[in-house]
Parts: structure tokens; sequence; C-alpha cells
């Protein structure tokens, strides 16, 4: 591992023809857990594969564990586990069979590499089922075997494309605890690329937000909650839409729920009693108010600058 | 503490940026088509005409020598020309699926995260059939040069017939070649084996049908072009100098053999890629 950070990116655009999948993008990806958060089609499968020196990027310089990308992709992918988005296997195959495949890809010998996947499998909680072919298995299980191929030649980075998609709760659940496990005790960087906040928050610390193909906030995600200030939760009875407005022509930021809750970003100087003055002044009633910390999701928010 | 540890463990052991992807993939195909009866069967009906040929090469050089079945080059290529038949099949089989069904369960985002190349991955997929299609043309025609020289005890036979090894060689490079890049440009075409095999079919027989057509009415030898597998006779007569009056001018025939081989190649660049791009 190198002392810099796991992943970086400057000034990177993709192209898919004339549509830019990416623009301008430079982010870090320091080691540990970071989220890749943004609506689908952000841009952040494509960021992900541009990473891993699958998609060429128009302009731009990406260095991934102290490697750049365009010069050495095979020397990057010998260090980095991918684990996709979609239903990828490889067919006729069983779960051992896969990994070990993969780890013999990967580079390792052929009796290494079976013994890893033996080991892997049983990790990500597939000892009892590796020898069932991979068609057979449920959605869930199909991620964790995925898991497995991307852990089995014991990578430096993990890019983990929506790992829990299509996951019942309790496995959801499972595949977080194992990504959590990863980045805190196993000294493996991970990307987690997600558009479910809780996931994100769960197991990362840092936080990389694209939209439309552009980098809206990044950061550590207790810095970019903010310290100095409150959210508040809302409803009023009147027109919520024209007391909304009023609020940000006060220099506050607010958003709408589509509940017709209002939250309201309220600077530490400035208390809850300004929302009720500003209340009176605009002829509405507040009928429920509650304060809570800023969220991931307010964060969220904020960087795309639409409501939640 | 647990006997055994369960948990995540680093590797310790042997790690290397090796070149030889393309042979792991080739390993795997190969033990993938092998798992299965009805191709091992396919498989072992091939050499059933090397049975025959040598049974015909070992009554010729005892029971009734210099009599019946007295074996010349013409002997080795009619040998290649009737494995066509299993070639057809086995490229089918072996072949219709190779990349057809990594798309198909969105596989190559797989292999191509991995630290080896796209090169690698096509060649692999290429090895695997070729060894098959080798171990049907090449393979049995040596065999039988063997038990000709076996049958006879002298290698006179070898001797008078110089060029018959390269003939063998070279006639079954492009055999197998030919077949081997045209089923896996095609296999790359789609997310469906049957429609890769379906394909691959409606070229080898429609082709070949449409150029005789043409030939016959028309009287013009030229039409064989259309057909990869009868330009393919034509170069094999000239390789086995048995050039026939039919045939099309040799390098107007490699010629179409290698626009073949170059749209081939063309095809599987622009299909073998982690990303689908539509634009």
């Amino acid at each position: 591992m190198t002392d810099g950070p796991a992943a970086s990116l400057d000034g990177v655009t993709v192209a898919y023809g004339r549509h830019e999948a990416l623009r301008h993008v430079s982010a870090e990806f320091p080691t540990g857990a970071t989220g890749l958060l943004g609506p689908n089609g952000a841009g952040k499968s494509t960021l992900i594969k541009a990473l891993l020196g699958l998609v060429a990027p128009a302009s731009g310089r990406m260095h991934v564990l102290g490697h750049d990308v365009s010069q050495s992709p095979l020397a990057v992918r010998a260090r980095v586990g991918y684990m996709p988005e979609s239903d990828a296997h490889i067919p006729g195959m069983t779960a051992v069979s896969f990994v070990s495949y993969c780890g013999e890809l990967a580079g390792l010998p052929r009796a290494n590499a079976m013994q890893r996947a033996h080991e892997v499998l049983a990790y990500v909680g597939l000892g009892e089922a590796r020898y069932r072919n991979l068609e057979t298995y449920s959605t869930g299980m199909k991620q964790r075997a995925r898991l497995a191929q991307a852990l089995v030649h014991d990578p430096d980075l993990l890019l983990l494309d929506e790992p829990t998609n299509g996951m019942d709760p309790k496995g959801r659940d499972e595949m977080l605890a194992l990504v959590r496990d990863i980045a805190t005790t196993k000294g493996i960087s991970l990307v987690l690329s997600s558009h479910l906040l809780p996931d994100v928050e769960y197991a990362c610390s840092h936080v990389v937000v694209l939209h439309k193909g552009a980098v809206a906030a990044q950061g550590p995600i207790s810095a970019l909650k903010g310290s100095s200030g409150r959210v508040f939760e809302l409803r009023v009875k009147g027109d919520d839409a024209r007391f909304a407005d009023a609020l940000r022509a006060e220099g506050l930021e607010c958003h709408v729920d589509g509940g017709g809750a209002l939250r309201v970003f309220v600077a530490e100087e400035r208390g809850s009693r300004l929302l009720f003055q500003l209340a009176v002044r605009h002829g509405v009633q507040v009928r429920h108010l509650r304060a809570s910390v800023p969220s991931l999701e307010d964060v969220f928010a904020r960087a795309l600058g639409e409501e939640p | 503490m647990p006997i055994h540890d369960q948990g995540y463990r680093h590797y310790t052991g042997e790690r290397t940026l090796h070149r030889r992807g393309w042979w792991v993939i080739a390993r795997a195909g190969l033990a993938d088509r092998l798992r299965e009866r009805r191709f091992l069967g396919l498989f072992i009906f091939a050499w059933s005409l090397f049975v025959l040929r040598a049974v015909q090469l070992y009554i010729g050089e005892t029971l009734a020598r210099g009599v019946f079945f007295a074996p010349s080059e013409q002997t080795f290529q009619l040998f290649l020309d009737q494995q066509r038949l299993f070639v057809f099949f086995i490229t089918i089989y072996a072949g219709a699926g190779l990349i057809a069904s990594d798309r198909q369960s969105h596989a190559l985002q797989i292999y191509l995260s991995k630290p080896i190349t796209r090169n690698d991955y096509i060649a692999g997929k290429l090895l695997t059939l070729a060894i098959f299609l080798v171990a049907v043309t090449w393979v049995p025609a040596m065999l039988l040069l063997v038990l000709q020289v076996l049958f006879s005890g002298s290698l006179e036979f070898v001797a008078d017939h110089p060029r018959l090894v390269p003939a063998i060689t070279l006639a079954s490079a492009l055999q197998v070649a030919l077949a081997v890049v045209t089923m896996v440009a095609l296999s790359s075409l789609s997310s469906s084996r049957r429609f890769a095999a379906m394909l691959y079919a409606a070229i080898a027989i429609f082709a070949a049908a449409i150029a005789r057509v043409l030939q016959a009415s028309t009287g013009h030898a030229g039409w064989v072009l259309l057909s990869p597998e009868n330009t393919l006779l034509a170069v094999n007569d000239v390789i086995f100098g048995a050039a026939s009056v039919a045939a099309v001018p040799l390098p107007i025939a490699i010629g179409a053999l290698a626009v073949v081989f170059a749209a081939c190649i063309v095809i599987l660049e622009r299909r073998v890629r982690a990303v689908d791009v539509v634009a």
C-alpha cells in the first residue's frame, strides 16, 4: 500500500460518444472506506470502470494505489478487487470453481487460488453452499459470491458497485457488516458505490457525491454534515411552498419532502425562535417542529441542490 | 480460540502479474466442454474416420500390398476434407457459446476487471476451440502418417512425399483458423449461443450453396469466393498439389480468406469490451 490516497482523479472526463458521463472530475478516495454517492445516472459505475482502466478518459489523469491507470492498468487490476453491480458470473461453475478461477485470472497459482477460494467463501458466509452451481443461488448468495471473487486475490482496494442491490433487509445488513469489517479490521480500502444513503453512512467514513457526472461534494462525512447548526423538521398549516420560498429568501437552506414536511438548516447562532418569527410574519401556523442533527441525507440534498 | 479460524486472512503466497491469462481461460473452457457427455461422444465419433483410414492403410500395406488402398498425398487431403463435417459440428457445439454465454451472464466485466487484456481473453477463447479442432484434424492426419510408416516398416512413403507433413500442417491450420475465428467472432455478436450457432450454420451452408448455384449457372469460377469454406478447398487443392481447373487464382483465394479473417478481428475488437457503449 502507498501512503497517499487509495485512488485519485484529476480533471477526468469520460465520454460515451457525445454524452459526457464524467465531466472534469477531480476527487480523492483516501485509505479506508469511502462512499460514492449519487442518483442513478450520476456516473458512479463509469467512475469505477475508469479507475479499473476499462474505459479510457478523454482527458485527465487517474492514480490507483500509486499506479497511473492509463500507464499500468494491469498492475492496478492486480491489486484491486471489483464487485460489479449486475448479476455477473461465469456460467456453469460452482461457487468454489468460480472464485478459484477468478483467483487464477488474478495471478494466483492454481493450488493457492483453490485454497483462497475456500477461505473467502467461508468468510462471506457461503462455506456450506460452495459446491453448488452459481445459477442455483439466490440474489443475496450471488452478491456474496461476487464479493468473494473480488476478495480472492487479497486486494489492497475493493471497488463495490451497489453491493446490496436486490437483497432482503437481513442479507443487506449482513453484507454491510462484511463491508464494514473488511474496511475497519482487515485493512483493505474500499469504495462503496451506492444510492442508498444509510448503507454509505453505516460503512464509510468519507464520501464523494456525484451528480450529473460532476463532483457535488466530497470529504469526511462528519465534516460534510457540519457541526455548527441544526436541522429542523417542521410542518405548517398554510402555503408551505410559499413559506419555503420565504425561508430561502431569509438565507436559510430549506428542502421540502414529498409529504409536505420542511427540513430547514439553521446556523448555531440562530435558533428555532427565528422559524416561529418567520411563520408569524408570513401568516402560517407551525403544527410540528422537531430538531435533529444534519444527516447524510441533508449533505446529499445540499450537494445535489435538490429537494430530498 | 477456534481450532480453525474461518475469518479473513491476508494472502502471503506467490502472486504474479502473469501473461498466461489466455491459458487459464483456455484450460477452463476445455474442462467445461469435456465435462459434457454429449460433447465427448461427438468428439470420439469424430475419430471414426481415422479408424477407417487406419484399417485401409493396414490392408494396403499388409494384406493387399500395392493392389488396393495405396496411400497418396490425396488420401490425406481427402481425409481432411471429410473431417470438415466433424469440424462443423464441433465448432458449433464448442464454439457458439464461447463469448455469447459470457455476454449473457455479464461475465466480460468479471474477466476484464482482472489483470488480463482483451487480447488474452480473446486468445483464450480462440485456443479453447482450436485445441478441439486440431485434435480432430491435424492430430489424426499426422497419426495416420505415423501408422503408414509403422505398417510399411520404412520411411520410404514420407521420403517420397516430402511436402506431405507441411501440407497437412498448413491445410489443418487454415481449416482450424477459419472455423475458430469465424465462430468466435459470431459468438461475440450475440448473447444467445443458439443464435450464434444458427448464424454460423447459415453462413457455412447457404454461402456454399449460393456459390455452387452461381458457379453452375454462370460457369464463372470466381463465385467460389462467396463461400469461405469452398475458397479454403480451392487453397487446399494447391497445397496438396491437386489444383483444380475450376479453382480461382491462389492470390485471390488467399486475399478472400484474409478479408474474412480481418472482418472477424474487427468484430472481436468492437464487441469484446467490459462496457457496452451505445452511442
